[in-house]
C-alpha cells in the first residue's frame, strides 16, 4: 500500500482500474476515520442547539422544531462575559507572542553570530531549562509575583516572555545557523547601523521560522489555563480559559448551556486554524525536522 | 562594524533577564523551599531537612498512587500515540481524494486547549456513552468516569485523540525526506509492502521516532488541564496525575513546601525519563 501511488504506476504498469478502486477505498476509509475524529465536537455542537429537556431524552438526535433553540448561545455568551474575556485573551496572547519573538530573535541572533564560550554557555542553559516542568517553579513564582506586584495582565505577559523564550531561542538558533553571514557583512559595508542590520536584513530572512514560533506561542498562550489562574483570576481581567472553568463549575449539570459555551470558546481557535492552516502544518512539519 | 561586547549583551539581555526572573530565580527558590515547611502565605518557613522527601515516599499513598497512575497513563499514551500517529502519516501520504483535508482534521484537536477537550470528552463519556449503552444494551458504557478504571481509559482516549495528529505531522515530515529511489529499488527487488515498511521506511523514519517519543513522554507526564477537566482526579484521588497531585498539595492542603518537594521529584522523573530516552534512541539511530 505504501508506495503504489508513486511507483507501481510509473515503473511497473498495471491496469488503471486497480489504482482507481484503491483510491476510492482509501477515500472512503479516510472519510470514516475523519468522522470518528470529528465526532466529539459534532455531538457537542448538535446539543448546543437543543433545549435542556431534549438532552435528557436523547443526546444523539438532531434538534427538531420543538427542541431547537439559539437561546443557549445567547445565555452562555453573556455568562462567559464573552466579548471581554475574548479581548483579554487576545491582547495577552498578542503582546506576549510579539515580545517573545522580539527578545528571542535578538538573543538567538547574537548567540549564533558570536562564537564564544559565553554564548555557548547561555544557549545550553536555555536548552536545558526546557526540561523544567511548570509545577517546579509555579509556587516560588507566585511569591516573586507578589513582591514585584506582578499579579496583573502586565505581570502575566512578562511571565510568558520568561517561559516562552527558551523554546523560541532554541528553534531560532537552529534556523539562523544555516543563514549565511555574508549578507550581513555586506550590509554593514554598505553602511547599515545595527538596528537597520537587524530589522531590515536579518528579520526578513527568518520569516518562515518566525511564523512557526509565533503560531506555537499563540496556541500555547491562548489555551493556557494554569498560569493565568494563579496570576489574574479576578473578575474583569479573566481570559477565556479562566471563564470557561468557572462557568463549568456553576453549570456542570447544564449541558445545554455548557455545550454552547464550549463551542463559543472553540470558534476563535477554529477560525484561526482555517486562516493559518497552511502555515501551521508547514511550520510544524519544518519545525519537526530541526 | 566590529562585533562588540556591548552589542552581544544588549541583544541578549532582554531575553536573559526575563528568563532569569521568571525561571531561574523561582527554580533556585524552589530548591530552597523543598527542604522547608512553608504554607505559601507567610514569608516565614522553617528548615525541616529531608522530611518532605521522606514523607512523600513513605507516608503519602496519594502521591505514590499518582506516580504509578501517571506512569501507567504515559506508557499507554506513548505507545498508542506514536503507533497511531505513524499509521495516520502513512495513510495521508497516500494519493487519494481528501488526503490533505484529513491531515487538517487529524491535527485539529491539538489546537483546542486541554481544558475544552477535557470538558468535551466528559460530556461524551458520561452522557453520550450512556445513551449509546442504553440503546444497544451495552453494560460497559454506563457510569463512565465514576470509577478509576473508566477514568484511566478516558484519560488515555482523550490524550490519544489529542496528540496523534501532532505525531502524524512529525512523521509526515520525516516520510517526505525518504528518497523515492530507495522505495523504488526495494520494489524492483521484489519487496512487498510489509518488507518495504520494515526495512526501508521504518529505519529511515527513526529520527522522527526520537522526536515523537520525546514529545509524547514529556506531554503525557506533564498532563494537567485534561486531567483537571475530565476527572478532577476523582473519584477519591484515584485518577490524579502527578501535576494535579502537586497542585492539590499546594492549593487544597496549603502545604507549599511539601508540594515543592514533590515538584523537585517530578522534575527529576521528567528529566530523567526524557534524557534516557533521547540517549537510547540516538544510539539506535546511529546503528541503523
Amino acid at each position: 500500500m505504501l508506495n503504489t501511488a508513486v511507483t507501481s504506476e510509473n515503473i511497473v504498469p498495471k491496469p488503471y482500474k486497480k489504482g482507481k478502486v484503491k483510491r476510492v477505498l482509501l477515500s472512503v476509509f479516510g472519510l470514516l476515520l475523519g468522522l470518528i475524529f470529528i465526532f466529539p465536537v459534532y455531538i457537542l455542537a448538535l446539543n448546543s442547539f437543543k433545549v435542556q429537556k431534549a438532552l435528557f431524552l436523547n443526546v444523539l438526535s438532531f434538534p427538531d422544531a420543538n427542541t431547537f433553540t439559539l437561546n443557549n448561545y445567547a445565555e452562555s455568551f453573556s455568562k462567559l462575559n464573552y466579548l471581554q474575556s475574548f479581548c483579554n485573551s487576545l491582547y495577552i496572547t498578542v503582546f506576549s507572542t510579539l515580545l517573545i519573538l522580539l527578545i528571542s530573535t535578538m538573543a538567538a541572533w547574537v548567540l549564533v553570530r558570536y562564537k564564544t564560550r559565553t554564548s555557548k554557555f547561555f544557549f545550553i542553559i536555555f536548552a536545558i531549562s526546557m526540561l523544567i516542568p511548570f509545577q517546579c517553579v509555579m509556587l516560588p513564582l507566585m511569591t516573586v509575583a507578589k513582591i514585584l506586584n506582578f499579579l496583573n495582565p502586565f505581570g502575566l505577559i512578562i511571565m510568558y516572555m520568561g517561559f516562552g523564550t527558551s523554546l523560541a531561542i532554541v528553534m531560532l538558533h537552529g534556523f539562523i545557523k544555516n543563514v549565511p553571514e555574508e549578507l550581513e557583512e555586506a550590509a554593514v559595508i554598505d553602511g547599515c547601523n545595527i538596528f537597520q542590520l537587524f530589522f531590515i536584513i536579518v528579520v526578513p530572512l527568518l520569516r518562515i521560522i518566525l511564523i512557526t514560533v509565533a503560531i506555537q506561542n499563540v496556541m500555547w498562550i491562548w489555551n493556557d489555563y494554569l498560569l493565568p489562574s494563579l496570576i489574574i483570576n479576578k473578575p474583569g481581567i479573566q481570559t477565556l480559559p479562566l471563564m470557561t472553568y468557572s462557568f463549568f463549575g456553576q453549570y456542570s449539570t447544564r449541558w445545554d448551556l455548557a455545550s454552547a459555551g464550549l463551542i463559543l470558546c472553540m470558534i476563535p481557535v477554529i477560525v484561526f486554524y482555517l486562516f493559518s492552516q497552511k502555515y501551521i502544518i508547514r511550520g510544524m512539519t519544518e519545525g519537526a525536522i530541526k | 562594524m566590529k562585533k562588540s561586547k556591548l552589542r552581544f549583551w544588549g541583544f541578549l539581555l532582554p531575553a536573559l533577564l526575563s528568563f532569569i526572573l521568571i525561571v531561574i530565580i523561582p527554580m533556585i527558590m524552589g530548591l530552597y523551599y523543598a527542604f522547608r515547611n512553608w504554607n505559601g502565605v507567610s514569608t516565614d518557613s522553617e528548615f525541616t531537612g529531608i522530611d518532605n522527601f521522606i514523607r512523600l515516599f513513605t507516608n503519602d499513598n496519594d502521591f505514590l498512587r499518582a506516580l504509578l497512575f501517571t506512569a501507567a497513563v504515559a506508557a499507554f499514551v506513548i505507545v498508542l500515540v506514536n503507533i497511531i500517529g505513524f499509521a495516520l502519516a502513512l495513510f495521508v501520504t497516500q494519493k487519494f481524494k481528501g488526503a490533505t483535508l484529513l491531515r487538517a482534521v487529524f491535527f485539529m484537536p491539538n489546537l483546542i486547549g486541554g481544558l475544552l477537550l477535557g470538558f468535551t470528552w466528559s460530556f461524551i463519556f458520561t452522557n453520550v456513552f450512556s445513551t449509546i449503552g442504553n440503546a444497544l444494551h451495552l453494560e460497559f458504557l454506563q457510569g463512565w468516569l465514576s470509577n478509576p478504571e473508566t477514568g484511566f481509559i478516558g484519560i488515555i482516549i482523550l490524550s490519544v485523540w489529542q496528540m496523534s495528529g501532532y505525531m502524524m505531522i512529525i512523521y509526515i515530515a520525516q516520510l517526505q525526506q525518504i528518497p523515492v529511489s530507495a522505495k523504488e529499488a526495494a520494489k524492483i527487488d521484489g519487496a512487498n509492502w510489509w518488507q518495504t515498511l520494515r526495512s526501508i521506511t521504518i529505519p529511515l523514519v527513526m529520527p522522527a521516532f526520537t522526536i515523537g517519543l520525546f514529545l509524547s513522554i514529556s506531554n503525557s507526564f506533564k498532563m494537567f488541564d485534561q486531567n483537571l477537566a475530565l476527572t478532577k482526579g476523582g473519584p477519591y484521588h484515584s485518577t490524579e496525575m502527578l501535576a494535579l497531585n502537586i497542585y492539590n498539595s499546594a492549593f487544597a492542603a496549603n502545604e507549599f513546601g511539601y508540594a515543592q518537594a514533590k515538584a523537585i521529584i517530578f522534575l527529576i522523573i521528567v528529566a530523567g525519563v526524557g534524557i534516557t530516552q533521547l540517549v537510547l534512541t540516538k544510539r539506535k539511530e546511529v546503528e541503523m
